[in-house]
């Protein structure tokens, strides 16, 4: 079997699945956020079970339009804070304690390898890159959860990525992914689990093995997952005291396809509008003038991505005219930049900084494009419309290509400045 | 299960942010979701779509955003069944657990024109063009499928006690 058919058939406590399997199995984390829960405390409340399944196995985030930019919005996160204190759900975060939800579990060591997690949001599966299986559910399936503990899931045949060569300079997780989306189409890994392996993989630090697996919903895929090894070892024992489920797939394990990649030759990506799958080399891109860019969202908004966006904008000025927002994913990745000096160089470089939560990647909240604006962003989607008007265009890239294409006032590379 | 209306076409990759753009995700009320329904694509939509009418689209249907919002949005506005090359795969557990039908067929997405009147056979998966007399054939949907649509949904599926598979 492969990881994701060993993990699934370890929570159905069956001895084995196959692609194609309905089961039913027990989540060990269910999360929902400020957009996501309403609907699905509706579902629970109309279910009529009285207690949620496990107050410590729910983690409900308000991270999307917070702090709360109208009315409507404080009423969501006003009923799921109700919700939360009503079944004393130990896993609520809000203000100061809140931050990007798929940043933040892992952060707090509430999601580890082996585990199964759902999450009413597509980028759940951002947690596959710690050896578990995590997939994005909605409201109505999540609220089922929050009542009952279990889901039905349909086992993926597994599509294996694997990655072999040495990166070249400024190719990072990200450009990985948005080339594989290329190759494979926004609909490549449809109904599929996507497993990264290869020895350039087994190199990534943790925040570029989260980028990855956050986008493996961009391709279709339902899950996305990469075997624990040392490095998730040492990320997961820093923030947890449980001991970790080391699941591997087997030798003799089948997929659906096996999709080999050289990355010697590889440049930084750039995905233009309006799909993640429409991505070409940065050499490649031409003169395409910029008003804003956005480094942050679950998908490189991690420490990590705030040095390589600070290591290049340091003593460098945004290109005038142009507006760099930079939204670090959690409290805790906000006060490290404080301490490295990063905040103070991206200030220095003419930065907004904003407080950690999802929103100018959807469109939702600070950063709103007018018509006709162009974006460069470190998100996930660049779909019509997605940061806000119609008529606007979202480009997508890693940090440091962002940061270099702040300076130059266009999408560029470092090595241009 | 039969339906019948007036189709709505739509082409591939329509992404949840086409169907409830994010700036509407303030609101969880379905009637007021369906206002906005496809706002930034065909706003003449929620305005114009009748109870009954069914959607016909390309391949990636839902693709995006796991939003509910989606397709209660599109169950609100009136909408009886939608009929696609493919759907991704959040929304299509979205919109059975609402009790959305979905069908998945190549023949039917291909052939069938905006505007047209189409019968939907749900149980035995074919597409009718009233006009033309043309059948066209979908995937079956799975047993357990077609009584999450019977229930209404998973709430009432799980109320009735019928969960366990």
């Amino acid at each position: 079997m492969t990881i994701t058919e060993k993990i699934l058939a370890l929570h159905a406590g069956v001895d084995k699945v196959s692609p194609g399997d309905l089961i039913e199995v027990k989540v060990d984390m269910a999360l929902a956020n400020d957009i996501t829960a309403p609907l699905a405390i509706e579902t629970f409340e109309k279910i009529g079970t009285k207690k949620v399944f496990d107050n410590e196995k729910i983690a409900l985030v308000a991270d999307h339009f917070v702090p709360n930019k109208d009315i409507p919005s404080a009423q969501q996160v006003k009923l799921m804070r109700d919700f939360a204190g009503q079944h004393e759900i130990k896993n609520y975060f809000e203000g100061g304690e809140s931050g990007i939800e798929h940043v933040i579990l892992p952060e707090k060591g509430l999601v580890l390898p082996g585990q199964l997690i759902v999450g009413a949001d597509s980028h759940t599966c951002t947690y596959g890159a710690l050896g578990a299986f995590s997939t994005g559910v909605g409201s109505t399936d999540l609220g089922a959860v929050m009542a009952t503990g279990e889901i039905w899931l349909k086992v993926p045949p597994t599509i294996r990525v694997e990655y072999d060569g040495s990166l070249p300079p400024n190719v990072v997780g990200k450009d990985l992914i948005l080339y594989t989306i290329g190759l494979l189409g926004v609909e490549g890994a449809l109904y599929c689990a996507l497993e990264f392996a290869g020895e350039v993989i087994k190199k990534l630090p943790m925040s570029q093995r989260f980028t990855m697996a956050n986008m493996a919903v961009e391709a279709g895929g339902k899950n996305g997952i990469i075997e624990p090894d040392e490095i998730t070892l040492e990320y997961v024992a820093e923030r947890s005291s449980e001991k970790p489920l080391i699941v591997k797939g087997d030798r003799d394990a089948k997929y659906e396809k096996t999709v080999k990649i050289m990355v010697d030759e590889i440049e930084p990506q750039v995905a233009f509008p309006h799909s993640p799958a429409n991505v070409y080399p940065v050499s490649k891109v031409g003169h395409i003038s910029l008003d804003q860019v956005f480094i942050g969202s679950c998908t490189n908004g991690w420490l990590e991505d705030l040095r390589d966006a600070a290591s290049i904008l340091k003593g460098r000025k945004v290109a005038r005219g142009l507006r760099l927002i930079v939204i670090p994913g959690s409290p805790w990745i906000y006060k490290k930049a404080i301490q490295e000096g990063i905040i103070e160089a991206l200030l220095d470089a003419g930065a907004v900084i904003g407080p950690p939560c999802c929103g100018p990647c959807l469109g939702g909240h600070m950063g709103v494009l007018a018509e006709g604006e162009k974006a460069l962003s470190t998100t996930n989607r660049n779909f019509i419309g997605r940061m806000g008007h119609p008529k606007s265009e979202v480009y997508l890239s890693n940090p440091l290509i962002a940061a270099a294409s702040a300076v130059l006032g266009r999408i560029g590379a470092p090595d241009e400045l | 299960m039969k339906f019948q209306g007036k189709v709505w076409k739509f082409g591939d990759d329509i992404d949840t942010d086409l169907i409830i753009p994010a700036r509407y995700l303030n609101i969880s009320d379905g009637s007021e979701l369906a206002r906005h329904c496809f706002a930034d694509i065909r706003p003449d939509f929620a305005k114009d779509v009748s109870s009954g009418d069914i959607l016909v689209a390309g391949r990636n249907f839902g693709c995006g955003s796991s939003r509910e919002h989606a397709p209660l949005a599109i169950r609100e506005a009136g909408v009886s069944v939608i009929i696609a090359k493919s759907f991704a795969r959040i929304f299509y557990r979205n919109a059975f657990n609402i009790g959305l039908p979905l069908l998945e067929s190549e023949e039917a997405a291909e052939g069938i024109l905006e505007g047209e009147q189409v019968a939907v056979d749900l149980t035995r998966g074919e597409c009718k063009s009233i006009v033309s007399g043309k059948i066209y054939t979908a995937r079956p949907i799975p047993d357990f499928m077609r009584q999450l649509i019977k229930a209404g949904g998973l709430v009432d599926y799980i109320r009735g006690g019928e969960r366990k598979l």
